[in-house]
């Protein structure tokens, strides 16, 4: 850890997914302890626990491993998150288990990553698990994925080895949407090219690992086009004691997308009524402007009826909007997903109820293929659906914005969080009530 | 015109300030867990910045183990009367009093007997979810905790059968005699803690800041002396030059040697430490396993 630099420190979040024992773990442990940031207590604890069940052998997947269970079973049953910085950079890791049983962890922990780190192990090669992590992150449309073929310790730090595993990967990418994909030979027991370069490996001339993390372009990753502002909570002071404050109406939120500038025409949705943005409050006080992922609260020139749940967005960049939608989604309940069933739908802040009118098609991972109209969507499945929605949502595709394109379903009565879905582009958007109002 | 450039501390405080919202929007009668520490202490401008100009919209809760230190006792009651909230106390006193908390034959810590008290007060107020300040940084189970941690009608939490959290879409949804827990605060490190404080001039409690203090050496700690750890015979005490990086019950809170007075000196010294915060919580060492065993007994 080093002191917070004068410039601001950009964030980087990330998550690692591999199957079982393709050194995750050792991985994370690797980066936090080569990057010196494990403390002396942490240390401590790792050689405490190396003398009582490792044999003498410290076990840097202990650190990431916290529950009893996974060091008593040796695996990670859920997704842990790790936290270090460089003086370039501060990281948030989420440690996602490569099991199969529980790929919804890695699409929880990659849901929220700018970057993904598959691990491949040498010996083995490409996997179905390599398979199905790679398209689950082009699914969630994570901008950067490094794929780090480990133990090379293990094949004799052979670049003809790496090379193969390279053209392996190479022949699924361009069915996949990826923009930046890098490959590097790692051993993450011994520590080659995760921090410090491998000597063992001349013949790599690209980055280490951690090098990469410092410097992969995430600026561009935000959605500065489209303005959206969930409401999430109306803001009136309850019994002010400033007199000014007694008619204060604000609409709290985070800008899931583009900018908000005061004078700006918006339109309100689901009433389709516009208005302009009067005041913006942001965390520093009132602003002229603020933009995704600021948390702000607006207060319109017009008094409007707007409540959770409702939409904020620019005139003239309006969302989609319809009761009738298309998705991807990535089952995570073992009760399956069938056609005509009911749930709770979760899309930025309002919550409707669904039903599921028919399942298109069924991801493949062993070829990439899709299996047309299946009977059902089991747990860890990723398929093509269309829903109906009780009241209209107002909408992007995932593709354009992750917040406003994206909605979880929820099985009612065990309250269980059953379904990740990513909508498809609207095929018509929002038009406001009054064409006057139009730019 | 500005870059539309977003650092790690704006990323952190929008992202808590969401959370927030989430709660304030979602629950009936939520409450957020003020002790008067430096995470709680961030969270509560977190709260002043979620709401304004509303004031924050639930009330303060505070489990008083009896073993806290009185300069954080002080400072929790003074924060709550600025700001014009309610602050509700339970203590583990008159919880043992009315036989809501037992203690162990011998038992001298009060951390097993908060967790009781804790559901005790949850269920007289019927709070359906408490915003608390943990972070995922300081212990191995806490680095596996949810923003929206569910739990079940005896206040436990399962581990092994968390809900997923994909995206910012937080599934709140609870039955009655079920609750939850909302953790803001949960990717920030130690070094973002004091970052914040720094950058929103928040006052903290004088024990953070070098002080002249009368310590005993324990199991490898210099433990503060006062009527709850009187120095055993053979121990000697010292007059030291101390601070305390976590605040947990006087009894298992150890101090460290600093000579850090300012928010800048603090910043310097966790920069070069070579201990996490938690190495100086005795109740976390007891076994691997103690926070994950406390938590699901209810802890948050």
């Amino acid at each position: 850890m080093s002191l917070s630099a004068p410039h601001p420190v950009d964030l980087l979040r990330l998550n690692t997914c591999g199957s079982v024992d393709d050194g995750k773990s050792t991985l994370i442990g690797r980066l936090l302890y080569d990057s010196k940031s494990l403390m002396e207590d942490q240390i401590e604890a790792l050689e405490r626990s190396a003398d009582i069940t490792g044999g003498g052998q410290i076990n840097l997947a202990n650190l990431t491993d916290g529950l009893r269970a996974e060091r008593e079973q040796g695996i990670t049953i859920d997704v842990a998150y790790r936290y270090f910085a460089t003086p370039r950079r501060k990281f948030i890791i989420a440690d996602t288990p490569g099991h199969i049983q529980y790929t919804r962890n890695m699409v929880t922990g990659a849901s929220t990553s700018n970057l993904s780190i598959v691990l491949v192990d040498a010996r083995l090669g490409v996997i179905e698990q390599s398979r199905r992590h790679t398209c689950i992150a082009s699914l969630l449309r994570i901008p950067h994925l490094v794929v780090a073929v480990n133990k090379m310790d293990l094949v004799d730090w052979s670049e003809e080895r790496f090379l193969e595993i390279r053209d392996q990967f190479e022949e699924f990418l361009p069915r996949l949407d990826m923009k930046d994909v890098k490959f590097i030979p790692i051993s993450a027991l011994d520590g080659d090219n995760v921090v410090t370069p491998s000597a063992r490996m001349p013949w790599f001339g690209g980055p280490t690992l951690l090098e990469h993390l410092e410097t992969v372009h995430i600026g561009s990753d935000r959605t500065l086009d489209g303005f959206r502002l969930p409401v999430q909570w109306v803001n009136r002071p309850a019994n002010p004691t400033d007199p000014q404050l007694h008619d204060f109406r604000g609409f709290s939120g985070q800008i899931a997308g583009g900018i908000a500038r005061v004078g700006k025409k918006v339109i309100l949705l689901p009433s389709r009524l516009c208005s302009t943005i009067k005041e913006i409050h942001t965390s520093e006080g009132p602003a002229d402007e603020a933009f995704s992922p600021e948390s702000v609260t607006l207060v319109l020139e017009d008094d409007i009826d707007i409540s959770r749940g409702d939409l904020i967005a620019g005139l003239n960049t309006p969302p989609g909007s319809s009761t009738e939608l298309q998705a991807n989604i990535c089952w995570m309940h073992p009760r399956p997903l069938q056609t005509g069933r009911k749930y709770l739908l979760k899309h930025t802040t309002q919550t409707v109820q669904a039903i599921v009118t028919s399942i298109e098609h069924k991801l493949n991972f062993t070829d990439l293929g899709a299996e047309s109209t299946p009977a059902e969507l089991g747990l860890n499945d990723i398929g093509e659906i269309r829903l109906k929605t009780s009241k209209p949502l107002h909408f992007d595709g995932y593709a354009t914005n992750r917040l406003t394109g994206s909605f979880i379903l929820i099985e009612q009565g065990t309250n269980a969080t059953a379904g990740a879905g990513m909508l498809f582009a609207p095929t018509q958007l929002v038009k406001p009530e009054y064409a006057d109002f139009a730019i | 015109m500005h870059s539309y450039h977003i650092d790690h501390l704006q990323f952190l405080e929008t992202e808590a300030i969401y959370v927030m919202r989430e709660v304030a929007a979602e629950f009936e009668r939520p409450a957020l867990l003020f002790s008067g520490g430096k995470d709680s202490i961030c969270l509560l401008r977190l709260a002043e910045k979620a709401f304004r100009p509303s004031n924050i919209p639930m009330p303060f809760l505070n489990i008083d183990t009896g073993h806290h230190f009185p300069e954080l006792n002080t400072f929790r009651d003074q924060r709550a009367k600025e700001l014009g909230a309610k602050l509700i106390v339970r203590t583990v006193e008159e919880a043992i009093a009315k036989g809501i908390a037992v203690p162990a034959p011998g038992e001298v810590s009060r951390n097993r007997l908060q967790i009781p008290t804790l559901l005790a007060a949850i269920d007289e107020f019927q709070f359906d979810c408490c915003i608390g300040g943990a972070r995922r940084d300081e212990e191995k189970a806490r680095a596996k905790e949810r923003f929206f941690s569910f739990r079940d009608g005896f206040g436990q939490w399962d581990p092994k059968n968390q809900r997923p959290e994909i995206w910012n879409l937080y599934n709140t949804r609870i039955n009655p005699g079920e609750s939850m827990r909302a953790f803001p605060l949960s990717n920030w490190t130690e070094m973002d803690v004091w970052e914040y404080i720094r950058k929103e001039r928040l006052e903290v409690p004088s024990i953070y800041f070098s002080h002249t203090r009368c310590c005993v050496r324990r199991h490898g700690q210099w433990l503060p002396v006062n009527t709850l750890v009187p120095p055993k015979p053979g121990e000697l005490v010292q007059e030291m030059v101390v601070r305390v990086r976590t605040i947990g019950d006087i009894i298992s809170t150890g101090c460290v040697e600093s000579p850090a007075s300012t928010v800048d000196d603090i910043l310097t010294e966790i920069a070069a430490a070579r201990v996490t915060e938690r190495g100086s919580r005795a109740d976390d060492k007891s076994s691997e396993a103690a926070m994950e065993d406390r938590k699901k007994a209810g802890y948050f």
